[in-house]
C-alpha cells in the first residue's frame, strides 16, 4: 500500500515537473531556438531572413531604435585591399575612435580594433620597442613615427585555419569575418593572429543607446555578445554598399587608402604600381591585403 | 538487477572509511564548494573575472589543461615498463594507470570548458552535431584524440573491473589490443597538444620542433610521480603487492625522462640565447624579466630548482632507494612540472604580445578557485574509483559476495 502511494506521488510529481518544464520552455522557446541556431554558412536564404528579422526586433527592444541588419553577400569581381601611408600618419588616433563608433565596439570595457603603435625613427618598424599607450600633449612627437595596426585581412589567414568550429572564415571579397552566434570563445584565433587584430568580449559589451550605430551587417558591426571574438571587417556594412571604411574617411592627413584590388583603375592599384609597399611580418607568409607605404 | 546492487554496493564502499578518509572527503567537498562559488561568478560576469586580456588571451586554465593531458598520457605509458620488466601486478598497474588517465582526461576537458567564452556552445565542436573544423584545426584534433583516449581507457578499465566483479575471465585478446592502441594514443594526445601551440608561427616562443618531445619527456616525469606515491599507499593499505625493485625501476625511468627533458631544454636555450634574435624576448621575460616586469621569474626559477633537486635525488642510487627522499623527489618533480606547464609554458608565449606590448598576467582569485574546483572534483572522482577498484580487486567485493549478503539477510528475515 505504502509503495503504491509513493508510486502515485512519484507519477504526480513527474507529470507536474514535465508540465512546468513545458510551460517554461514555451516562453523560452525563442532562446532554445537560438541555442540550436546553425552556423551562418549552413543557413538557407529563408532562415537568414527569419533570423535577421528576429535580430532587428531584439536590438530594437534593447536599444529603443530601429535597426537595419544587412546580410548582403560579396559582389563578384571584388577583392578589397588597403594601403596606409606611414610617412603621413601623425598618430592622432582619430581612426581608432571613428572605428569604435562605426562598429559598435564596447565602451566599457574598451575594445579598439585599431592599435596605433608609436615607434622610434632610429629603430624602424620594431614592435619590441614600440608603445601603444603613448600620451603626449601633442602628436607627432619628435623622433617618432606611427604605425596603425588592424586586421591585415591576410590571403592566407592563420586565424580561420585554427578555429575548431568554422566560426570565422574569409569571404569571397577577401574580408575575414566572424559568426558571433557560432563562436565558442576558445580564443585559439587570437593566439594564432600575428597582428593582435582579434579582440575578445571579456565581459558583456556595453554601448550607450545614444551612441549605437543602427546601420549594421550580420558579419560586421551588429551588437555583439559576451564571450565572443570580434575584429576589423574593413567596415563590411559600408564597403559592400560602395562606401569607404570609417577609418579612411576620418583620417585628417589622407594616410589611409582603400579599394578593389581587381579594378585596374582603383587608387589601391595605383599605389601598388607607383609606390613601393611592404607588409608586416612577411616571413610568416600570411600575405596581407593591408599594405604599408611611404607616400612622401 | 545486479547493476543496481553494484551501484548500491559501490555507494556504500565509497562512503565507508577511516576518519582520515572522511577528513579527505570533507576537505575535497569544501574545496569544490569554495571553487564553484568563484566559478559561478565567472559564469555570470564573463571571463573578465580572470586576469586574461587581449594581450594574454590564454593563461592558467590552458596551462592546467596541458599539464593534465601529460598526466593522462604518462599514466598509461607506465604499462610499457610493467610489461617489459614483467612486474607481477601488471593487471593492477593497468587498472590504476587507466583510472588515473580517465580522471586526468576528464579534468583536462573541464579546463577547456571553463576557459571558453560560451560553454553552452561546446556542442558546436562535436562531430556530427556541430561543424568541427577537421582536419584543419589542431584543437579539433586534440578534442578528437582526447575523447577517443577517454573512451578506450574507460572501456578497458571497466571491462577489467567488471570481469573481476563477476568472477569471469576477462577478454584477454580485446584488452590486449585496446591497451596496445591506448599506448600510442597516449603519445598522440600529448603530441597533438604540443602541436596545438607549436603550429602557430605567430608565437615564436612555442614555434619550436622540440616542444612535442619536451612535452612527452616532462609528462614522463610528472605522471609516474603520482603513481609512485599511489603504489606505495596501495601497498601499505591493501593486498596490492609491488616489489621495491619495481618502484625503484619506475624512479630510474623517471631519471632518464628528466635527463632527456633537461637536455632538450638546454638545447632550446642554447639556440635561443646564442643566436640572440628578437625571439629571445620571451625566454628573457620568463627567466629574468624585461625591465621592471619580473612577475614570472619566481615561478620559473622555483620550477627549475625543484626539478634539479628531484633530478639529483632520483639520480643518486642511495637517495633513490630511500623512500623518504624518493617521495620528496616525486613531490618536487610533480610540482616542478606543474609550475612549468601551468605558468611557464603559456604566459611567456603571450608576453610580450604580437605587437611587442607587455601585459602583466598573474592568475586571478577566480582562476585559482576554478582550478581548485576542477582539481578537487578530479581527485574526488579518482578517490571513489580507486576505492571501488580496491574493493573489487583486493577485498572480494563481487557479485557473489553481494548475493551471499542478500541471501543471508533474507534468511534472517
Amino acid at each position: 500500500m505504502k509503495a503504491n502511494k509513493s508510486r502515485r506521488s512519484f507519477l504526480k510529481n513527474i507529470s507536474f515537473a514535465t508540465a512546468s518544464a513545458l510551460a517554461l520552455s514555451s516562453c523560452e522557446l525563442k532562446s532554445l531556438d537560438k541555442f540550436f541556431q546553425k552556423n551562418f554558412r549552413t543557413l538557407s536564404k529563408k532562415e537568414i531572413d527569419q533570423m535577421i528579422k528576429e535580430l532587428e526586433e531584439d536590438y530594437q527592444t534593447k536599444y529603443g531604435k530601429e535597426f537595419h541588419v544587412s546580410a548582403k553577400p560579396a559582389t563578384d569581381q571584388t577583392l578589397f585591399g588597403y594601403a596606409l601611408d606611414i610617412s603621413r600618419c601623425i598618430g592622432c588616433r582619430r581612426c581608432v575612435y571613428a572605428c569604435v563608433e562605426e562598429n559598435n565596439q564596447s565602451r566599457d570595457p574598451q575594445i579598439h580594433w585599431i592599435q596605433v603603435l608609436q615607434m622610434e625613427k632610429e629603430k624602424g618598424v620594431d614592435f619590441a620597442h614600440s608603445d601603444v599607450h603613448y600620451n603626449p600633449e601633442k602628436v607627432p612627437e619628435e623622433g617618432h613615427f606611427y604605425l596603425p595596426v588592424q586586421c591585415q585581412q591576410c590571403r592566407n589567414p592563420q586565424c580561420t585555419t585554427v578555429c575548431p568550429v568554422k566560426a570565422t572564415w574569409q569571404e569571397p571579397d577577401g574580408i575575414v569575418v566572424v559568426d558571433y552566434n557560432w563562436c565558442i570563445g576558445c580564443r585559439y584565433c587570437m593566439a594564432a593572429c600575428p597582428y593582435g587584430a582579434r579582440h575578445f568580449n571579456w565581459a558583456e559589451p556595453n554601448v550607450p543607446a545614444d551612441k549605437i550605430n543602427t546601420e549594421t551587417h550580420y558579419l560586421g558591426n551588429r551588437p555583439r555578445l559576451k564571450g565572443v571574438v570580434e575584429k576589423c571587417t574593413f567596415c563590411i556594412q559600408r564597403v559592400r554598399e560602395g562606401r569607404y571604411p570609417a577609418c579612411v574617411e576620418v583620417c585628417p592627413v589622407g594616410a589611409r587608402k582603400f579599394g578593389n584590388l581587381l579594378d585596374p583603375e582603383s587608387e589601391i592599384r595605383y599605389i601598388l604600381e607607383n609606390k613601393r609597399v611592404l607588409v608586416l611580418k612577411q616571413e610568416l607568409n600570411t600575405q596581407p591585403k593591408f599594405y604599408y607605404f611611404f607616400g612622401v | 538487477m545486479n547493476f543496481i546492487h553494484f551501484i548500491r554496493g559501490s555507494l556504500k564502499i565509497i562512503f565507508q572509511g577511516s576518519k582520515m578518509y572522511y577528513a579527505w572527503l570533507l576537505f575535497l567537498f569544501l574545496m569544490i564548494l569554495w571553487g564553484a562559488l568563484g566559478y559561478g561568478n565567472q559564469l555570470a560576469e564573463g571571463l573578465v573575472k580572470t586576469h586574461m586580456r587581449d594581450s594574454v588571451s590564454w593563461a592558467f586554465y590552458i596551462g592546467n589543461f596541458t599539464f593534465l593531458v601529460g598526466i593522462a598520457a604518462a599514466a598509461v605509458m607506465l604499462v610499457i615498463p610493467a610489461y617489459i620488466y614483467n612486474w607481477k601486478p601488471i593487471k593492477e598497474i593497468v587498472i590504476f594507470g587507466e583510472l588515473l588517465a580517465v580522471c586526468a582526461v576528464i579534468m583536462s576537458i573541464a579546463f577547456i570548458i571553463v576557459d571558453i567564452g560560451n560553454p553552452q556552445r561546446f556542442w558546436h565542436m562535436l562531430p556530427g552535431l556541430g561543424t568541427m573544423n577537421f582536419p584543419s584545426s589542431m584543437l579539433s584534433w586534440d578534442f578528437f584524440v582526447l575523447l577517443t583516449y577517454l573512451i578506450i581507457n574507460f572501456a578497458v578499465v571497466s571491462h577489467l573491473l567488471y570481469s573481476i566483479f563477476y568472477g569471469k575471465e576477462y577478454n584477454k585478446k580485446a584488452v590486449l589490443v585496446l591497451v596496445f592502441i591506448s599506448i600510442p594514443m597516449a603519445v598522440a594526445i600529448h603530441t597533438v597538444t604540443a602541436f596545438l601551440y607549436n603550429a602557430i608561427p605567430a608565437r615564436p616562443f612555442w614555434n619550436s620542433a622540440l616542444l612535442a618531445p619536451r612535452f612527452l619527456a616532462s609528462a614522463f616525469c610528472s605522471g609516474p610521480a603520482i603513481l609512485l606515491i599511489l603504489f606505495q599507499l596501495l601497498r601499505k593499505f591493501t593486498h596490492f603487492e609491488i616489489k621495491d625493485e619495481a618502484i625503484w625501476t619506475i624512479a630510474e625511468l623517471m631519471v632518464y625522462a628528466m635527463f632527456i627533458y633537461l637536455f632538450f631544454t638546454v638545447a632550446e636555450l642554447f639556440k635561443e640565447f646564442y643566436s640572440g634574435t628578437e625571439h629571445i624576448l620571451y625566454w628573457k621575460y620568463l627567466l629574468f624579466g624585461i625591465g621592471d616586469n619580473k612577475e614570472l621569474v619566481p615561478y620559473s626559477w622555483s620550477s627549475i630548482i625543484m626539478g634539479c633537486i628531484a633530478f639529483l635525488l632520483f639520480l643518486v642510487p642511495r637517495t633513490r632507494k630511500n623512500f623518504v627522499t624518493l617521495n620528496i623527489g616525486a613531490v618536487l618533480i610533480y610540482a616542478s612540472v606543474y609550475v612549468e606547464k601551468g605558468i611557464a609554458l603559456i604566459i611567456p608565449g603571450f608576453t610580450p604580445d604580437t605587437l611587442g606590448q607587455i601585459y602583466v598576467y598573474t592568475p586571478s582569485m577566480t582562476e585559482i578557485r576554478t582550478a581548485a574546483m576542477i582539481f578537487s572534483l578530479g581527485f574526488l572522482l579518482f578517490t571513489f574509483l580507486v576505492k571501488i577498484a580496491i574493493a573489487i580487486i583486493f577485498e572480494d567485493y563481487s557479485v557473489k559476495s553481494i548475493e551471499k549478503k542478500l541471501t543471508m539477510s533474507e534468511q534472517r528475515n
